[in-house]
């Protein structure tokens, strides 16, 4: 009985230490950042994140050039992402819940998931790339090839995948009595859709939608691959430019000083805050719906 | 008489012309939305499609025996394999497993136990933040932690930062599951006066046995097509790796590097690497599937 | 009980992927420069095929090399630049560095036929500057009235890690123009005006290889193995050199100073010499009784880096790379005496 009550207390208490060890790695990968990059903030200050100039022969550290790309590149990724995966949503939720067509449709956007980012990158060079150079010269433009659009088009099919899946479980919570109602009253299916199901639906969506910018943020391998890696700030979305996440891959093993390198830490620190903050935001919200 | 009548189913039929064709513009409508949902849920599975048409034309061809088996060759010289890469992915994907499945799980119960209590509120929130964490910044930390202080880069350091990135996956999907064990099941065992760790272990888990395999094969699924964080741990090898302490290949990292050389005979190198680790990856993710629909959990 | 399985299995693969952990061959870690990656890959694989000692070469750039030297992740480093004072004092010991071969820096571009174009000093550095924009430029039309310039826009082609090569583009054109120098600088990662970023010598070659248009700089080697077009520059003297194993030669064939690291072969005197040439470097530690190194691992380095600068010669023609003069390889033969364990040399 004793030897029982014994292994009772160590097994509870292991349990409680796989919970304590998570909450401690999380604390621990904050606090390491923050301290391999002291440097960087003691001697960047603020101006790290409203200066423009990346000069390593000067010495001259500052991050808003990456963090405009990461936002150009992140945004338009959202936007084509959020129409693709309302489609989808639609479709799984509402005009096909099963059916040989639904299950196609499911199985290829969780395949989507599932392919590994350098391959998407590999992909992007070989495919995206030459079609956006044809673009730009069609249009007039630098013929680059790679650079923000590319990577943003790129990004778009990445996130696809988590967009769509939340998107369409929040379709699925909208309560179908509402649906019929809508229905009974002589309204359109798509109309059904775009006035009911979508305006109840939509808080949740915005948390997905949230959620996948966090994954945007952060996505390295395939924006290394076809951004163009030029650290100038610019807003033209078709130049090369940096994102935050690809700077770090490209400069983080050769970063000559101790400020440069520390700086590159700096950088990793404000991409965790701030994609920590948009997926706590999001989950928030989803949770919100899903409770409902 | 005639005429008003005549006025009268004029003007009626005119009404309901006129409420036809609004009708018929709604139906339109609906119609067109329609197609337009189907067309672009087509173009948002384009690049499926595409990537793995494009992958298996050209990296099957470039699949044979010497691609398996042999090591790269010198730069520019034509021939070698990708076998250390491919030993070297298993390796890290061991050395990651071994330090997140048992953290990962164990955190999982925890929460599904505890979620109500301060410490699991913290825990759930630090889960779910680890989720979200940018792979390289998790590669910034690995070589913050493993590789500075050791001195050298190392496949254990890689694999670090890969159990960092597979742990939170394993984590929620353990909770996700466990939660779903209807509490009957519990009592019961209790009841029968089974101990705690002995209903957790001997009752609990074996019910929810699917889901956590599925956790685990998918965060195995992400570990395995990681890059980012391997660049600065695992570094590199030509070599096969023999030793967890020294720089190991990896195949995402050989996809890379190969990918974005000027030499065509890499760049099939890097189409064969791509086709091998999607047909892991993918493999892993049907094998998911299967174990979900075959083992779901019932009650 | 699957579960306890599970963990068994992981368990019994830990151990045994720990067990292959002590295998106990030499193997030698270093990082640094693409411009001699090719060079060393051969040199490295014969090596190995000889001596049975692995040396595992990461080509990750030059500026990667020392930064990886500093953090003593690596056994050896490998650069194409010096190493500035400034950041030779950040290092924890002192180092040395000893000359491997010579190479050029190739200007490379992407445009329909392969033409050979002649480019002069101030064009080159206008066309990296963009100050010129597009391929009809009638600045390089003048030089080149055979070639069929296209009205195409230029993409520049640029490093995007910290590179040697980099370092030495930029010093020649820091020689040979002043807008250059106050407007860019000399550096191994630099505040680039335009272009887009590829990753080492490879991703360079890479990139322009897909881009029409496009022009980059990457050693001959690159150029060569991929039958990419390559540009004829004028030198110092006046005359017009196609870069070559030759003309690098010439250029490396220069009066060597007692400081063999003040050696620079940019913009030289040599009659026939590429102008922008370099000689390539191997980084190691002055004393290496540091972090319980184990002598027969410095010994097997030591004797890798002296077999290079000797036997290892033979493989750097074939791939175009001009050997050491032989001026040279006696202060490298000194340099490599200098090097310590516990203060005794390791090479006698």
């Amino acid at each position: 009985m004793k030897s029982e009550r014994t292994s009772d207390t160590a097994f509870r208490t292991l349990l409680v230490l796989g919970g304590i060890a998570v909450s401690v790695l999380l604390i621990a990968i904050f606090l390491s950042l923050l301290l391999a990059s002291r440097g960087a903030i003691v001697a960047n200050g603020f101006r790290f994140i409203t200066g423009s100039e990346w000069d390593p022969v000067t010495n001259s550290f500052h991050s808003l050039a990456f963090v405009v790309g990461t936002l150009i590149t992140s945004l338009i990724a959202l936007v084509i992402a959020t129409i693709l995966a309302l489609a989808l949503a639609i479709l799984m939720g509402e005009y096909f819940r099963s059916g040989p067509l639904s299950a196609i449709m499911r199985t290829s956007v969780e395949l989507l998931a599932g392919i590994p980012s350098v391959v998407y990158g590999f992909i992007g060079l070989f495919f995206f790339v030459p079609v956006v150079r044809v673009l730009q010269a069609a249009l007039g433009l630098p013929p680059f090839g790679v650079g923000m659009f590319t990577t943003a088009l790129l990004l778009a099919f990445m996130i696809l995948p988590y967009s769509a899946s939340i998107a369409r479980e929040m379709i699925t919570l909208v309560p179908s009595d509402l649906k019929e109602a809508a229905l009974s009253l002589g309204a359109t299916p798509s109309e059904t859709i775009w006035k009911v199901t979508l305006p109840y639906a939509s808080s949740g969506i915005m948390g997905g939608v949230l959620l996948s910018l966090g994954r945007a943020l952060g996505e390295t391998m395939a924006v290394t691959m076809v951004i163009g890696n030029a650290n100038v700030l610019t807003f033209n979305i078709f130049a090369p430019g940096n994102t935050m996440a690809s700077v770090i891959a490209n400069e983080f093993s050769e970063a000559s000083s101790n400020v440069y390198l520390a700086s590159l830490i700096e950088i990793g620190l404000l991409l965790f805050v701030v994609s920590t903050l948009i997926n706590i935001v999001g989950k928030v919200v989803v949770n919100r719906m899903a409770a409902r | 008489m005639a005429d008003t009548h005549n006025g009268a189913i004029g003007a009626a039929s005119t009404r309901v012309r006129k409420m036809d064709a609004a009708v018929t513009a709604r139906l339109r409508g609906d119609t067109a939305f329609r197609v337009l949902m189907l067309a672009l849920s087509f173009i948002a599975i384009v690049p499926l499609a595409l990537i793995l048409v494009y992958i298996v034309v050209r990296g099957a061809s470039s699949i044979n025996w010497a691609f398996l088996t042999q090591l790269p060759k010198p730069m520019g010289e034509a021939g070698g394999g990708i076998s250390n890469a491919i030993v070297g992915t298993v390796i890290l994907i061991v050395i990651a497993s071994v330090i997140s499945i048992p953290l990962g799980i164990l955190a999982g119960i925890f929460l599904s136990e505890r979620s109500q209590s301060r410490l699991g509120t913290v825990a759930r929130l630090s889960v779910e933040t680890l989720m979200g964490i940018p792979s390289i910044v998790i590669g910034i930390v690995a070589y913050t932690w493993i590789v500075k202080p050791m001195g050298h880069f190392s496949s254990l350091s890689g694999g670090v930062a890969l159990a960092m990135i597979m742990l939170p996956v394993i984590t929620l999907a353990t909770e996700e599951t466990l939660l779903l064990i209807p509490m009957t099941l519990r009592e019961a065992a209790l009841a029968l006066g089974v101990s705690y760790p002995r209903m957790i272990t001997r009752v609990i888990l074996p019910s929810g046995m699917s889901g956590i395999l599925t956790g685990v094969l998918l965060a195995v699924a992400r570990g395995a097509g990681e890059t980012a964080p391997l660049l600065f741990t695992a570094f590199g090898s030509p070599f096969m790796a023999a030793n967890i302490f020294k720089p190991m290949e990896s195949l995402p990292h050989t996809i890379f590097y190969y990918a974005t050389s000027p030499y065509p005979e890499w760049q099939a190198l890097a189409w064969g690497a791509s086709f091998v680790l999607l047909v892991l990856v993918l493999a892993l993710n049907v094998i998911t599937k299967l174990v979900t629909s075959r083992w779901k959990i019932q009650f | 009980m699957k579960i306890s399985r599970i963990m068994a299995v992981t368990l019994v693969l830990g151990i045994a992927v720990a067990g292959l952990g002590f295998s106990q061959s030499v193997e030698l870690v270093g990082a640094g420069a693409t411009f001699p990656a090719p060079f060393y890959s051969k040199v490295f694989d014969e090596y190995s095929k000889q001596f049975g000692v692995k040396v595992n070469y990461q080509a990750i750039g030059s500026g990667g090399g020392q930064t990886q030297l500093k953090n003593k992740t690596v056994d050896f480093g490998a650069s194409d630049v010096i190493v500035t004072d400034d950041n030779a004092k950040t290092f924890p010991a002192p180092f040395v560095s000893v000359p491997m071969v010579a190479g050029a820096v190739t200007i490379t571009y992407n445009l329909p036929g392969n033409p050979t174009l002649k480019l002069t000093s101030d064009i080159i550095a206008d066309i990296f500057l963009g100050t010129i924009k597009r391929w009809n430029d009638p600045r390089i039309v003048a030089l080149n009235p055979e070639a069929k310039l296209p009205n195409t826009a230029m993409t520049v082609v640029h490093r995007s890690d910290g590179s040697g090569t980099t370092a030495v583009f930029s010093d020649y054109l820091a020689k040979v123009s002043d807008d250059w120098k106050t407007k860019v600088g000399v550096g191994q990662s630099l505040n680039w005006p335009v272009g887009v970023g590829g990753k080492g010598n490879p991703g360079v070659a890479g990139l322009v290889k897909q881009l029409p248009g496009a022009v980059g700089y990457v050693e001959l080697i690159y150029a060569l193995q991929n039958s990419m077009p390559f540009a004829t520059v004028k030198n110092k003297a006046g005359a017009w050199i196609v870069p070559s194993l030759a003309s690098t030669s010439a250029a490396a064939n220069v009066t060597i100073p007692d400081d063999v690291t003040k050696l620079n072969l940019t913009n030289t005197e040599a009659a026939d010499g590429y102008p922008i040439s370099t000689f390539t470097w191997i980084l190691v530690y002055k004393e290496q009784a540091y972090d319980n190194r184990p002598k027969d691992k410095v010994d097997a380095m030591m004797k890798l880096v002296w077999w290079m600068v000797h036997d290892g010669q033979q493989y750097a023609q074939p791939l175009a790379y001009a050997t050491l003069p032989k001026g040279v390889v006696v202060k490298a033969e000194s340099i490599l005496k200098s090097v310590t364990y516990n203060g005794t040399p390791v090479l006698k």
